[in-house]
This record gives structure tokens, sequence and C-alpha cells, in this order.
């Protein structure tokens, strides 16, 4: 494989957005019959090199060469011409119609200027067959399973042109059987020295599937290695990365050896699931106490919080708070019960972003106040101001629009719309996500000061690094399943989470 | 002065200003106000007064708007509650008698009341769409005020009623005073509680509110309610004017101008912000509008089309995007093109 050409090159790609810096000198190489894994955590820059190579974002540096020419595409439709085709993970085909029509929506078959439908389901029916799929070209594409669908869009894909396969993320809906379903189509694919690149979370169908595996993290190249040499708890760490630099002005000692008071008990959840969201899991957490929350991008962190905060119904087990059994119906009562959650989707879960600084920061309080019984402007200034001025919110104006502020300015805003609730948990999912480091440090020092306070905090990080330095206790998570708690003493370190993740089995 | 500029109700004002200015070539004393028999009369009372309806109608489309809802059904709320209210009316001995309108006008809100439920709970509850959940009120309600009038137009013999919508208080005409109410009313409600915010913290990311822990579901199907309230006096109102009910024309299209009404006033479609002094104004345009026209002897059957050119005159020009193209225009092409291959032999 090594000895033939590459298909594709991407050499120093750069790519600005106003504010952020998305790739920063990213090489990129695929050869014909090869399967090739982009890895990388959420904001690593893995879409974005997609969207630039198949020209959804132009290029500010780089370049790209196809077949030892340069090329730049000035949309996906330019891009598939030229033999590179794209198969998101939210389908774009249309289920209410045939799966031939999918495979020839835009160039149908005629015949005296009319569709030659029995044309188009021969040749579908042939497409298929080669593939491997075994499909009713006549039927319609919504009586097939998210899997076929998706094999259905490769089909399209390959038939329209087929040098490079873009999968991006294909299996993320799809269950184990399905996913080896459409991984004996890629395998077929391959054979035929189609060059297919891969995007993907799930460790496993890396090993499964790919012969090279390329690594970002944040907008940089990490390297690109061939999958037989990376162990998998290498690959963990070369996606999340250590940054033991950042963060100086932080304590580094461990806060699990500032002695916690054994407070009481304040959450326990006793086989508490959500089937196809988190697997049954026990957790119990102290007032006073940081649990933090490790693992990969959907493995079930976020899901574990919505069952504590009630965002989701929980289809088994129970919780308790203060050793009574409540059931969450819903963020109300969760609140009703003292517990807050930041969410980790700051623009979709979190901010009305045409609402001002100081209507975002009372909204909790006022929704759980009801609306007939307002907080007065007076207090709402004066609650306002003093968050504000504690979390260093900046423009300190709380009457400009939320949407105004930049990211880690919004997330002091979502803070301190909690923290006026006065919870006993606070669940903080991925609270210093996209934000500058400066604001990261003052959220973690806060989350230390909270705890200190007597406030219980559920800490979810993908950065291992602010996990271990401010949790007491670190909850495992891999494939939507606790696999581990450790009390976070001495010896737990980045190494050993990393293998509990990788390998689902405590060190 | 360029605060002026800026403000959000500048070109609503502006467009109403030159509205009502242009009336002075047609119409010389357009701006003459007079009190006759103590009375206030004028072009300017009859545009406020013959508004009312639409104001209190917009009105409650405003806030159903900032949920990120919208109510197609308020026409024919109307025509049902007046078509009930009349009913009443004439089968009573006194037509004119005070208690017969007190509880004419008291079965009319009920029953609108009760349609506004019936909006909410199909938005709220079952999770229809809104313009599908109304829609199907809109074509029901016809058909329900027609089932009460039995098909003919009911005409009521009763000054008391007529008064609703002709007569005068204090020397203002009553509709007008019965609107700036409910209009403060509303104001009061929404800024001096928290209704308003959480009114538009759910239409801005119902998401995000219901993570807030705002009852989203309660507050949608109260604004709902509320329309039907507003929708309820509309058609009481309208019906008093012309003394009558009319199963299939009372309150016919007005959801369109309500909807106009609101969107003029700055309010978005998609939800979120609102402003009861920017759809206040856009009722009092689109009023001025329909009285210039008819002042202005333009034939009959071109109104419709010279309204909707006005309209969409008015709405272009307050569209921040259109004025900025206007100002772009004359300066460089926009848009640089795809970067050609060209470019990429030129960085390679």
């Amino acid at each position: 494989m090594e000895q033939s050409r590459p298909i594709l090159v991407m050499r120093g790609v750069g790519k600005r957005f106003p504010g952020v810096v998305a790739l920063r000198d990213v090489d990129f190489r695929l050869f014909p019959g090869e399967v090739h894994a982009l890895m990388g955590e959420n904001g690593a820059g893995k879409s974005t090199l997609i969207k630039v190579l198949t020209g959804v974002y132009s290029i500010d540096d780089g370049s790209v060469e196809m077949a030892g020419e340069p090329v730049l595409f000035g949309g996906p439709a330019q891009a598939q011409q030229a033999g590179v085709s794209t198969v998101y993970q939210e389908i774009n085909l249309c289920t209410n119609l045939s799966v031939a029509e999918n495979i020839y929506i835009g160039r149908e078959p005629r015949r005296l200027g009319l569709i030659d439908f029995r044309r188009m389901r021969a040749d579908a029916g042939d497409l298929l067959r080669s593939l491997g799929i075994r499909v009713d070209p006549g039927s319609p594409l919504a009586a097939h399973s998210i899997a076929v669908q998706q094999m259905v869009a490769i089909a399209r894909a390959v038939d329209i042109s087929a040098q490079v396969l873009i999968l991006d993320e294909p299996t993320s809906s799809l269950d184990a059987g399905e996913v080896e379903q459409l991984f004996r189509v890629v395998r077929q694919l391959k054979e035929k020295g189609l060059a297919i690149v891969f995007v993907t979370h799930f460790l496993d169908q890396v090993y499964a599937i790919a012969d090279r595996i390329t690594v970002l993290r944040n907008g940089s190249l990490v390297g690109e290695f061939r999958t037989a040499d990376l162990p998998q708890r290498d690959l963990v760490e070369k996606m999340i990365g250590q940054e033991l630099s950042t963060l100086e002005s932080l304590d580094q000692q461990k806060p699990a050896l500032r002695e916690v008071e054994a407070g009481r008990p304040l959450i326990e959840a006793d086989d508490l699931g959500r089937s196809g969201a988190i697997a049954p899991f026990n957790l119990t957490i102290h007032e006073g106490e940081v649990v933090g929350l490790a693992g990969l991008l959907g493995s079930g962190r976020s899901e574990l919080a919505r069952l504590l905060f009630g965002a989701d119904r929980s289809d088994s087990g129970h919780l308790k708070v203060d050793g009574k059994n409540v059931s969450l119906r819903g963020p109300r009562t969760a609140m009703g019960q003292n517990i807050a959650y930041l969410s980790e989707n700051r623009r979709a879960d979190g901010l009305v972003e045409e609402l001002s600084v100081r209507e975002n920061i009372i909204l909790a309080l006022q929704a759980s106040r009801g609306w007939t019984r307002p907080v007065p402007r007076k207090k709402q200034d004066e609650l306002v101001g003093r968050y504000v001025k504690a979390l260093h919110i900046r423009p300190s104006d709380p009457e400009i629009p939320v949407r105004n502020l930049s990211g880690g300015n919004q997330q002091k805003v979502l803070l301190a719309r909690w923290l006026i609730t006065e919870p006993r948990l606070l669940i903080l999912d991925e609270p210093t996500r996209g934000i500058d480091i400066g604001a990261k440090a003052e959220i973690q020092k806060l989350v230390v000061e909270l705890a200190d306070g007597g406030m219980a905090v559920l800490f979810i990080s993908a950065e291992l690094e602010e996990v271990l330095r401010l949790s007491h206790k670190i909850a495992v998570l891999r494939d939507r399943v606790v696999v581990a708690q450790l009390a976070n003493t001495e010896d737990v370190d980045a190494d050993r989470i990393m293998t509990t993740i990788a390998t689902g089995v405590t060190a | 002065m360029s605060a002026v500029l800026k403000h959000r109700l500048f070109w609503p004002v502006a467009a109403l200003l030159v509205l009502l200015l242009s009336n002075l070539i047609f119409t010389p004393g357009f701006f003459n106000i007079e009190v006759r028999q103590s009375h206030l009369y004028g072009s300017l009372v009859d545009i406020l007064r013959l508004s009312a309806p639409l104001l209190l109608v917009a009105l409650g489309m405003t806030l159903v708007i900032a949920t990120g809802g919208i109510d197609l059904s308020v026409g024919s709320v109307m025509a049902v509650s007046g078509a009930l209210a009349c009913l009443y009316i004439v089968h009573q001995p006194d037509q004119g008698a005070p208690g017969t309108i007190i509880v004419a006008c008291l079965l009319g809100i009920a029953i609108a009341l009760v349609l506004g439920l019936w909006n909410g709970f199909l938005v709220s509850v079952i999770g229809l769409q809104p313009i599908i959940a109304t829609l199907i009120l809109m074509v029901a309600g016809r058909g329900l005020a027609q089932l009460i009038t039995e098909g003919q137009i009911i005409t009521v013999n009763s000054p008391g009623y007529r008064f609703l919508s002709a007569g005068y208080w204090l020397t203002f005409p009553f509709a007008v005073i019965l609107a700036a109410v409910v209009v403060a009313l509303t104001v009061v409600l929404t800024r001096r509680t928290a209704l308003g915010m959480l009114v538009e913290s759910v239409g801005g990311n119902p998401r995000a509110s219901r993570l807030a822990g705002v009852s989203s579901r309660t507050l949608i199907w109260g604004v709902y309610v509320f329309t039907g309230l507003c929708a309820g006096i509309a058609g009481l109102m309208a019906t008093a004017n012309v003394s009558s009910a009319d199963g299939n024309n009372t309150g016919y299209l007005i959801e369109l101008n309500a909807i106009l009404a609101v969107v003029i006033g700055g309010t978005s479609l998609a939800g979120g912000r609102f402003s009861i002094a920017g759809t206040v104004v856009g009722a009092l345009l689109i009023q001025t509008l329909d009285t210039t026209i008819y002042t202005t002897g333009i034939p009959a059957q071109t109104t419709q089309l010279f309204k909707a050119i006005v309209v969409i005159a008015i709405c272009l020009i307050q569209s921040p995007a259109f004025r900025a193209k206007l100002r772009r225009r004359p300066a460089a092409p926009v848009a640089p093109a795809p970067a050609a291959p060209s470019k990429a032999e030129v960085s390679l």
C-alpha cells in the first residue's frame, strides 16, 4: 500500500474563523485501497478538515492535490464530480422515494425525454448486488433501517464518483450488527481500490476496519499512524492530549489530598439507567465532594448527567436525594431538589441568545418562582451585579444581549444562572470546552471554592488533567457504561484512566 | 439623532407618519379634529376607532408569535364570539337592556376563551405545529359561526350593543378606550411580572428554557387562551360596528393583517423578543393604509393590489439587510466568487 502513490494529499492546511483557528498546518494523505480513520475529540478539527477538502469552506493556507494535480473545490458538488464523495451522519436522502430513485436522483436514465424507471431499477439492482447489499431497488427507502439507508447513500456516492469516499460518523446511530453489515460493504469498496476516509468516535470500530489513523487535536495534526502500530491506549492519549503547562496558576495538588470531610451522601443513584442512553449505574455524591466523569465523547457522560437532572426520564433504578426516593419528572422537579445542570451545548441548550445578560442569569431563578412572582428589579440588579463581578464577566454591562459575549463569558453567565439558584448539587457538563485558558482557570478555581463551601459538584470533562485536578472521585465511562469508580488518590493518574477508558478494565 | 434612527420603532413610525401626511394631498382637512356635542370627530379619530379590533387581535398575536407560534384562527374566533353574542341579544324581549348586553358580551368572551383553550391544547399538549393546529379552527370556526347564525346574517337592534364600537365615553370613542385599556393591561401583565421575559425565553430557545425550568407548556397554552380572549372582544366590537353578525365575513382575513401588524412592529416570526408598542404602531399603520385607500378613491378592484405594494415597500424599507444592500449597490460588486482553480496554482 505504501508503495502506491497517494490519491489525495493535503499539505499545510489552515483555516481560521473569526476569533478561532480551526485548523493549523495540517497534513493529510490518503492512498487508494485503504481505510483511513480521522480521529479527534470534539473541536479537534475533523469536520473542518472534511469541509475544507470538499469545498464547503474555502481554504486559508496550504494546498490540496488529487492524483498529483492541485485542486480546489468550489463546493461538494464540484468535489463529487472530481471523485470525492461524502456520506454524512444524517442521511440526506429522500426517504419517501424508492431506493432506486434515491440512487439516481438528479441523473435519472432517460428514454425519449422521460425517466426510464425500468432501467433505473435494473441498474440500481446491479449496483447494489455488486456491493453485496440485498435490497429491493423498487421498495421505498423509508421501509429500511438506518443502516441500509446509509448503505444506499454509499452506493449512490460510489456510483457517482469512485475515487475517494468520506464517511462522516456513519455508525453513530447503528447497532453492532448493522455496523458489521456496513463494514462488509466498506471492505468490498476497499478491495475495489477506493480510498476511504472514516470519521468516528468509536475506538473499537477503528481497530476493526482502519488501516491507518490520522489524529487531530485542537486544530493541529498530532500524527499519522498505522493502526497496527498504535495501541488503543496510545490513541486515547494522543486524542485527549496533556495540557500540563496551561494551568500553572492553579494549585497542582490534588484536591483529594485536601481531606474531604466525609459529608453526608446527597445523591444516591441506584441502578439508574435509560435504555439506549446509559446502562444502569450506581453513583453516590456526597456534600462537598467533586465527582469527575471521564470518558470519550459519546461514552454516555451527558446522558448520565441528564438523568440526574431529570432532563431525560430514567427507565430503571432509583434516585435518592438526602436518603429519600425521588422521581425526577423534569428539570423543574430536579431544581426543586436543588440540583442544577450546566449543559454541554452552550448555544442549543443553555443561552437564550437574544435576551440580555441579566435576563439569562435570572432565568432559572425566575422560572422556579413562576411568572407571577417576578424577582424585583432591584434584587435582579443586585444579584446580577454581584455575579458579574465575582465571575469577572466582561463586558460588565448586564443589559447587552448575551450573544455579544465571548464563549468564556457566556459560559460564566450560565454558571451565574445556576449559582444564584443556590444549588446543592451542581452538574457541570464540559464547562471549560471552547473557552480561553484564563476563563478556564477561573472556572476550575470556582469549582474548588464551591466544593469547599459544601456544594456537591459533578464535573464532566474530556480533559483528563482537569478531571484529575478537581475531583475527589472519578467515574470512568466507556460505551455508555460506567466501567470504574476510582477514589482520586496519589496513584491515580492520566495513564491509569486512559487505560481504563481504552480497555474498560481498571488497571 | 443616530439614537433615534437606530430605535427599533423608527422605521414603522416614520412609515406611519408618511402615510398620514400623504393623506393631506387628497383630504385637506385630514388632520382636523373637532369636538361636536362633546364627541371627538375627525379622520384621525376614525382611524383609531376602526383600528381597535385589529389592534386587539394583533396584541394577542404578538404574544403567540413571541413564543414561536402563530394563530390563524383569530378571524373565525371573532365570528363565533360575535355571532353568539348577537344570537343571544335577538332572542331577548328587550334587546337594549344593559343586562342583556352584558350577558351577551360574557357569552361571546366565554366561547372565545374555550376556543383559545382548544388551540392551546392542540399546540402545547398534543404538540401539533401551531400553523396546523390553528388552521383547524380557522376553518371549523367559520362552520361553527354559520351554525350559530343558521347561515343567516343576524341583525340586532340594540343601541347599547352598538355602543361597543360607535359609542363615546368622556368624549373618546368607547372602542378606543377599551382597546387602550386592554393594551395597557397587557403591558402591565407582561412587563411588570416575569411573563414577558419567560415568553421571550421560550420563543428564543425552547430547549434551553426547558432546561432552565421554565414551564413552557403552561405558558404556551396561556398565550393561546389570551389570543382567544382578544379575538373574542374584537369579535364583539366588529359585530357591534355593523349591528349584525355574519358568520362568513366577521373578521375575514384579519389574521393576515394582524400578523402583518406584529411583523411591522418588529417582532420576529421566529419567536423571541416582542414589542407591544411596535404592534400598536403596526396596527395603526395598516388601518391608516386602508383608510387612505378609501379616501384617495382608488378603484375598488385594485385596492388589494395597491395595499400589497405599499406593504411590501414598508417591509423592505424596515429591513436592515435591504437598506444595507441599497447603500452598497453603487460600491464594489458583492460576494467574492468561490475560489477558482487558478487560485490554487497561485498558492502552490
